[in-house]
């Protein structure tokens, strides 16, 4: 096996692959391009949302070998050895994820812009584990702003989600 | 944001020589501060050097002293059984801080190393000696509500950011350090550099030096350990007041004592004074009272930052209590 050289440079626009939901993509991208923008603009997945594009509301939230991550405030080239999933890789209409199923039976949105950060986020939290009253999720989802104030809603579509996900283990 | 050229280290050594002291290079491991700051105009690298996969990130608890890796997210130290157990104070101090998402991205080297969340700073319209030396400071008769009463100068009272650095003042943590000339080990409490004239000058590293990691004793008055933050709304905001305290006492009688503030301070700020009264004294609000006063007895407000001196004795008085209580 070749050994990795301890550095390596990028000064220009150039091919870089990137694992997104599941499968391999390649753009042409210069160093400056965040995460967000290689999603958006480069690979066309527009169900992530650029809000304020400066790491305080959280509607560019996507998923990160397993992490929430705020994809706005990452480099793209920071990535190319991770596994990327965005709201395209989260459930399909004919089979939603739980999260998703618990937003539309709590009616968890009005406009919409925030919830695939919202529900990003969620199905993470739910991964992780750790919240479980209504004060652990609303202090958990605190990084996701919802100016239509759905909160109350999304709340409970993410409680109803943790509790079915309990009851599976 | 301006072009740059995109370094990948893989080594901190090499990291190092990329680095080279050069004006325009910067390190980059969570991004939660530098590409924020990269959008805003306010930092302009020519070089960004992403250190993310340096073998860093590890947290050791088999010691005397526990290490944690720079590169070790937020959100890994909080969840750490052993971290939770021997230091409460710095377990809340990070789940105090930002976001979910943020706490994932964010590295202890970074925390660290944040910079002020002052408007002016951030903002380059605005004049701002931290920015750009020389310049003036728009804070001073500005809208300073969130602005420093301690450790400030006249060229600057912009606060300190960081929840975690707070507690590692209260719990005495070092800094390990790469420099040129071999790794170096900096007690937290002479990490950090008072504005001063200089400002824009935050730490006693050079440009280059790289953080490897920190480290903190285990030890029965770090156990005792408690950190409260006061802010404006009840999550993802930055503190205005926060005090990190810990207790060792024998029955009613402290024997030892250690208080920080945040969100009042230019530095994270220790008060030692505060702390060398508690010596000995009986736990109570009476002494925790005294030991509060002595804390804020140098601080300075501006037009608008006055309430923060109450409210930080306050919270002194609250955290000492909240500990005092907890056997």
């Amino acid at each position: 096996m070749q050994t990795e050289s301890p550095v390596s440079t990028v000064t220009a626009a150039g091919d870089v692959s990137f694992s997104v939901n599941g499968g391999v993509r390649t753009a042409r991208i210069a160093p400056w391009t965040t995460l967000l923008d290689l999603i958006r603009d480069h690979l066309g997945l527009t169900g992530t949302k650029k809000g304020c594009d400066r790491g305080q509301c959280g509607a560019c939230t996507v998923i990160v070998n397993g992490r929430r991550t705020l994809s706005c405030l990452s480099l793209a080239l920071s990535h190319r050895d991770a596994q990327i999933t965005t709201i395209e890789g989260i459930g399909t209409a004919g089979a939603l994820h739980p999260v998703q199923a618990a937003f539309i039976e709590h009616d968890a949105f009005q406009c919409g812009f925030c919830t695939p950060g919202q529900i990003c986020s969620a199905v993470a939290l739910v991964d992780e584990g750790r919240a479980h009253t209504d004060e652990e999720i609303r202090e958990a989802m605190s990084g996701n702003i919802c100016r239509c104030g759905a909160y109350p809603n999304i709340v409970a579509a993410v409680r109803d989600a943790m509790e079915r996900s309990d009851a599976r283990v | 944001m301006r072009a740059f050229e995109f370094v990948t280290a893989r080594t901190a050594s090499a990291a190092r020589e990329a680095h080279g002291g050069r004006p325009g290079a910067h390190f980059l491991a969570g991004g939660t501060t530098l590409v924020d700051l990269m959008k805003a105009d306010v930092a302009r690298p020519d070089v960004v050097i992403d250190i993310n996969a340096l073998p860093l990130a590890g947290v050791d608890t088999a010691g005397d002293r526990v290490r944690i890796g720079a590169l070790a997210r937020n959100s890994d130290v909080a969840y750490d059984e052993t971290i939770a157990r021997e230091f409460p104070a710095l377990v809340q101090a990070l789940l105090s801080g930002a976001s979910g998402q943020i706490r994932n991205m964010a590295t202890i080297g970074g925390n660290l190393l944040q910079r002020t969340r002052c408007t002016y700073f951030r903002e380059p319209q605005y004049a701002c000696n931290k920015r750009e030396p020389g310049s003036g400071c728009d804070a001073l008769d500005g809208f300073n509500r969130t602005h420093a009463v301690l450790g400030t100068s006249d060229a600057c009272i912009a606060t300190h950011a960081s929840d975690m650095a707070v507690a590692l003042a209260a719990l005495e943590a070092n800094v390990i350090v790469q420099t040129a000339s071999g790794e170096r080990v900096i007690a937290l409490e002479s990490f950090y550099t008072q504005p001063g004239r200089q400002p824009d000058r935050e730490t006693t590293l050079a440009h280059g030096d790289l953080i490897v990691g920190i480290e903190i004793e285990r030890s029965a008055l770090h156990r005792r350990s408690h950190y409260l933050k006061l802010r404006d709304r009840a999550s993802y905001e930055f503190a205005l007041v926060s005090a990190a305290v810990a207790l060792e006492s024998d029955g009613p009688v402290i024997r030892s004592a250690r208080i920080a503030l945040g969100g009042v301070a230019t530095v994270p700020w220790r008060a030692r004074d505060a702390e060398a009264l508690l010596a000995g004294a009986t736990a109570g609000e009476d002494a925790f009272r005294r030991a509060a006063d002595a804390a804020l007895a140098g601080a300075v407000a501006r037009k608008y930052n006055g309430f923060k001196i109450e409210l930080a004795k306050r919270a002194i008085v609250r955290a000492l209590s909240t500990v005092a209580q907890a056997s």
